[in-house]
């Protein structure tokens, strides 16, 4: 049998000509739109080439050593010489080679990622839940001016600082295509930063196990022109707006009333729950439990009463409510834009 | 004792009488009660071999039932609740259950063969190690079919694995387990190092041991250093989750991160524990498939000793996205590049001996060969998650997912199947089939390519690590695919080898002592070994003893140990040189007891306290009967 196909790396080479080719989505680390990303894949495309150059050369002369006298008569050997030669190249100065300018490049980016804001930059405090995202934005006395939940706006070309907590298992926030993740770990306050070169709906995901449903723990970072950003936060600092029609009036009610408010919360009325995410503007969100499905009505519908069903083990109870009611609660969460 | 070089030892005069009453002595009872006494070498080290293979073959079941679960997207196959069990046993039990265990149970089987002796320093703890490795698997495995198996990750992380978090006796059970099986492996652990660095050959100096004693010593040593930080670690989790002490509350200030440091300054040298004796395997088959000596021995054994040294400097490379100070966390990026060079020595040391060498291209050969082109990707990769930027993007994703099955799987299974194809015959007494091994080789090599070399890019598009589903608009649906396509080739590589092994214990080819002209002195006994080992105790001049004895036509010997009680010859240290007859203690029940007894304090703890009173004392007494006074003299 013949040796040769154990150098046809076997889906390997495929597998490198995939990497190289699709590497376009909304939470990838090889699609950059931001500042610190760009940053590391910049570090990553050359580390692939010399490492596959490394790879090749290794089995290249792996693959010489072996079939070198295959099928002769006699050893071909090296002398000690050549062999010791072979070693302080191959083992010593290629590794060198290779890691010194691949660790100072690195320290390098790390300097540059890791650098100071300045004092004025916008920023916004993420705290992890299990299993979604409680957002604040801060002024610049550090106080809490608006909050939401798993849908974060930022302006884009503006370093934005984010204060990163947990107050139950360690979470990790990472938005690929913007920076890499930083760990929400109980009794410490992370910092990371983010700058969105370009205005997009990017998505992150919780990058370190939390329990149950940690696969299902997404949030959307919206990064948009500064206008439209100062707006939806204006927008975002409101009170939850009046019900318009007696049908929402009723809604809030059943809202009041059934056991949602002892968890959530809508500003500008009764309903201060800190359990779960803060609802004064829910209908202005893009989607609904940590990013899982979009936002519509069907889907708030089903989530509300059977919410095990789209994330099993999340910590929303289901609700009885007759279908009237239920009507009626959406008709009003809809109008909470 | 005295050291002899006939021209053959058949010419000493031992009489048939006399080597029977040195089987008589070295004999293992027979019976089902007979079985829980046995203490010797190849008993216990086989009992090691085959129970972390059946836990090899659990959690592998386990990983491929995770790749279907991630076949597609969205898949209902097993709700999140079962799936956190099952990647957090696939962990627990490959790192703790299968790759140390299993390592241990080939070095404890042929370190002494290995250096020429007829068992081990302490047989009786090696026997204690065994029962306690056996009973905390069985009660692992035992949580799994009873869905109440921990589901906190293999690393266990607090606070998620507090009794807030997870409430239950899953991550208890994991706890004491895990407790358990460092005490197994410390015991093996010093009987390893006190065995080779005493009871060596006479003029097997340090220089002339073999490459894969040295690793075994190497992995003993780092087994002593890295194991109390983990036995710390759980035992302090264990004491917050039964007696409400409060090291990791963050409100009762507590540190979640004293956590992670102590785990991962076990766990990362945990890594090499496995990583090196692999490496000694390979160099063994090298030298054996090559039929030379090998290029640069000092250099391959300082490179382990380094590799083993600097192994303990790495362990925040785990933590580069916790947020500790960027300028200390340098100084794992620069010694996590550092491995690069010893593991870049022994490469190019292999690459010097293979080249232009005869080779024979047997299957413990080509799972060598194949772990050259996994092991160098796993390596690479390795050094790219070095840099703390580059980290933060790949880390908990399945690019961390595909570099360490690269380094584990091919740093470390592909040399330990070839091991297992190259000592078998040893072990039984028969050869496997080498069709049935190259198939098992090929479709492992390329199964394993095609499940782990598309995790890769699955990591940099963003798909995390340990989640039991993902959405469809994200785009890894294919590779996920193709991975799972993969995992099923790969599980069908492995599963010939396992049918082969059992296939040739009835009808593989009779293996002869000395089927691959191998040059080390275990190949000097018979196949399967005699109860004693060696008939004689082989003296040795070189590295390459049996090569010595088949050119110079004579070979050295002891005579004069006793044939009606286990004497073994100690050595010293450095020189190999005899000092000394050493009486080893004989079969016995109480190592068994002890273990059992102190199973029931770890287990029993997860339900009251008041078990480990109980066991302390059952442990105290066995313990009493286990080292009550032996009167060897009596027989004179």
């Amino acid at each position: 049998m013949s040796l040769k196909k154990v150098y046809r790396k076997t889906g390997w080479l495929g597998a490198v000509v995939l990497l190289l080719t699709a590497c376009e989505g909304s939470q990838s680390a090889l699609d950059p739109a931001g500042s610190a990303a760009e940053l590391i894949a910049r570090l990553w495309w050359p580390t692939l080439f010399v490492a596959t150059l490394v790879t090749l050369l290794v089995l290249t002369l792996l693959a010489v050593a072996v079939f070198r006298a295959h099928k002769k008569h006699a050893e071909l050997p090296l002398s000690v010489r050549q062999s010791r030669n072979l070693v302080i190249a191959g083992g010593i100065i290629l590794p060198l080679a290779a890691t010194i300018p691949f660790a100072l490049s690195s320290f390098s980016i790390g300097r540059t990622i890791h650098a100071p804001l300045p004092d004025d930059a916008l920023t916004v405090e993420v705290i992890g839940k299990q299993w979604w995202w409680e957002v604040h934005y801060l002024d610049e006395a550090g106080d809490r001016i608006a909050t939401t939940a798993n849908e974060i706006h930022i302006p884009v070309d503006e370093p934005i600082r984010f204060l990163l907590s947990s107050d139950n298992v360690i979470h990790s926030f990472w938005v690929p295509n913007l920076q890499g993740k930083t760990d929400m770990i109980p009794g410490r306050t992370n910092l990371t930063s983010m700058t969105a070169d370009e205005p997009g709906v990017y998505r992150g995901q919780c990058a370190e196990y939390c329990g149950t449903q940690h696969a299902l723990m997404a949030f959307l970072l919206v990064a948009e022109a500064p206008e439209a950003f100062d707006d939806w936060l204006a927008h975002q600092r409101q009170p939850a707006r009046e019900p318009a029609t007696d049908a929402q009036a009723r809604g809030r009610e059943v809202f009041l009333e059934a056991e949602c408010a002892d968890c959530h919360t809508i500003r500008g009325t009764p309903a201060d729950g800190e359990d779960g995410p803060d609802l004064t503007h829910i209908a202005s969100r893009q989607t609904l439990a940590g990013a899982t499905v979009p936002n519509r009505i069907g889907h708030l519908g089903g989530w509300i009463t059977d919410p095990q069903h789209i994330k099993p083990g999340n910590k929303m109870p289901p609700s009885e409510l007759s279908p009237e009611e239920l009507q009626t609660l959406l008709g009003y969460l809809e109008s909470l834009e | 004792m005295t050291v002899e070089s006939p021209a053959n030892p058949r010419d000493l005069t031992d009489s048939p009488e006399q080597t029977a009453q040195l089987e008589h002595t070295w004999h293992s009872p027979g019976g089902f009660i007979g079985w829980f006494t046995h203490v010797n070498q190849r008993m216990i080290g086989k009992r090691f071999i085959i129970t972390a293979f059946i836990f090899f073959l659990l959690a592998g079941i386990l990983g491929v039932l995770m790749r279907l679960q991630l076949a597609g997207p969205e898949q209902q196959l097993f709700g999140p609740e079962l799936y956190n069990q099952f990647f957090t046993m696939h962990g627990t039990v490959m790192m703790f259950f299968f790759a140390i265990p299993v390592m241990e149970g080939f070095a404890i089987y042929f370190v002494p063969l290995m250096i020429g002796t007829r068992d081990m320093a302490f047989p009786r703890l090696n026997a204690f190690g065994y029962y306690v490795y056996l009973i905390g698997g069985i009660v692992l495995i035992g949580s799994l079919l009873l869905n109440m198996a921990p589901n906190a990750g293999w690393f266990n992380y607090v606070p998620l694995a507090s009794k807030e978090y997870t409430p239950g006796y899953g991550v208890d059970v994991w706890t004491t387990m895990i407790t358990f099986i460092e005490v197994s492996a410390l015991t093996a652990a010093v009987e390893l190092i006190v065995t080779t660095l005493r009871m060596r050959a006479p003029g097997m100096s340090l220089n002339r041991m073999p490459l894969f004693v040295w690793a075994a010593l190497v992995m003993s040593f780092m087994i002593v250093f890295a194991m109390p930080a983990v036995i710390v670690s759980s035992t302090l989790l264990i004491l917050d989750r039964l007696v409400d002490t409060q090291f990791f509350i963050v409100e009762s200030g507590g540190e979640p991160l004293l956590w992670q440091h102590l785990f991962w300054y076990f766990g990362h040298p945990e890594v090499y524990i496995i990583l090196v004796p692999a490496l000694g395997m390979i160099s063994t088959i090298i030298i054996t498939f090559t039929g030379r000596p090998i290029y640069g021995y000092t250099a391959l054994v300082l490179s382990v000793v380094a590799i083993g040294f600097v192994s303990f400097g790495l362990w925040v490379h785990h933590m580069f996205t916790t947020g500790l100070p960027q300028l200390g966390m340098s100084f794992f990026t620069a010694a996590s590049a550092t491995i690069a060079i010893p593991s870049g020595v022994q490469i190019f040391c292999w690459i010097a001996s293979l080249w232009g060498a005869r080779i024979r291209f047997a299957t413990p050969m080509l799972w060598v060969l194949g772990f050259f082109a996994i092991f160098v990707i796993g390596g690479l990769t390795g050094v790219m998650v070095a840099s703390i930027p580059f980290d933060t993007q790949v880390h908990d994703t399945f690019f961390l997912v595909a570099h360490f099955h690269y380094v584990l799987i091919g740093g470390a299974v592909f040399p330990l199947i070839g091991a297992t194809y190259y000592w078998w015959p040893k072990i039984t007494g028969r050869m496997m089939s080498e069709a049935a091994g190259k198939w098992s080789f090929w479709l492992a090599f390329i199964g394993f390519n095609v499940t782990f070399f598309p995790m890769h890019q699955l990591g940099l598009e963003g798909m995390p690590r340990r989640i039991y589903t993902y959405v469809e608009e994200m785009g890894w649906s294919e590779l996920n695919l193709l991975a799972t396509v993969g995992a099923l080739v790969l599980a069908t590589g492995f599963g010939i080898t396992l049918v082969n092994a059992i296939w040739s214990l009835f009808r593989g080819q009779r293996a002869e002592p000395n089927p691959w002209g191998a040059p080390t002195l275990e190949w000097a006994a018979d196949s399967p070994p005699a109860s004693y080992n060696f008939r004689h105790i082989p003296v040795v001049k070189s590295r390459w003893p049996l090569w010595d004895w088949e050119r110079d036509r004579e070979r050295g010997v002891v005579t004069g140990l006793r044939n009606d009680r286990r004497e073994v010859v100690l050595t010293s240290i450095l020189d190999a040189r005899p000092i000394g007859v050493q009486v080893l203690p004989e079969p016995t029940i109480w190592p068994f007891v002890s273990a059992v007894a102190a199973s029931l304090g770890f287990v029993g703890i997860i339900f009251h306290p008041i078990f480990f009173v109980i066991a302390f004392f059952l442990v105290f007494f066995s313990l009493v009967a286990w080292f009550w006074p032996r009167r060897p003299w009596r027989k004179d």
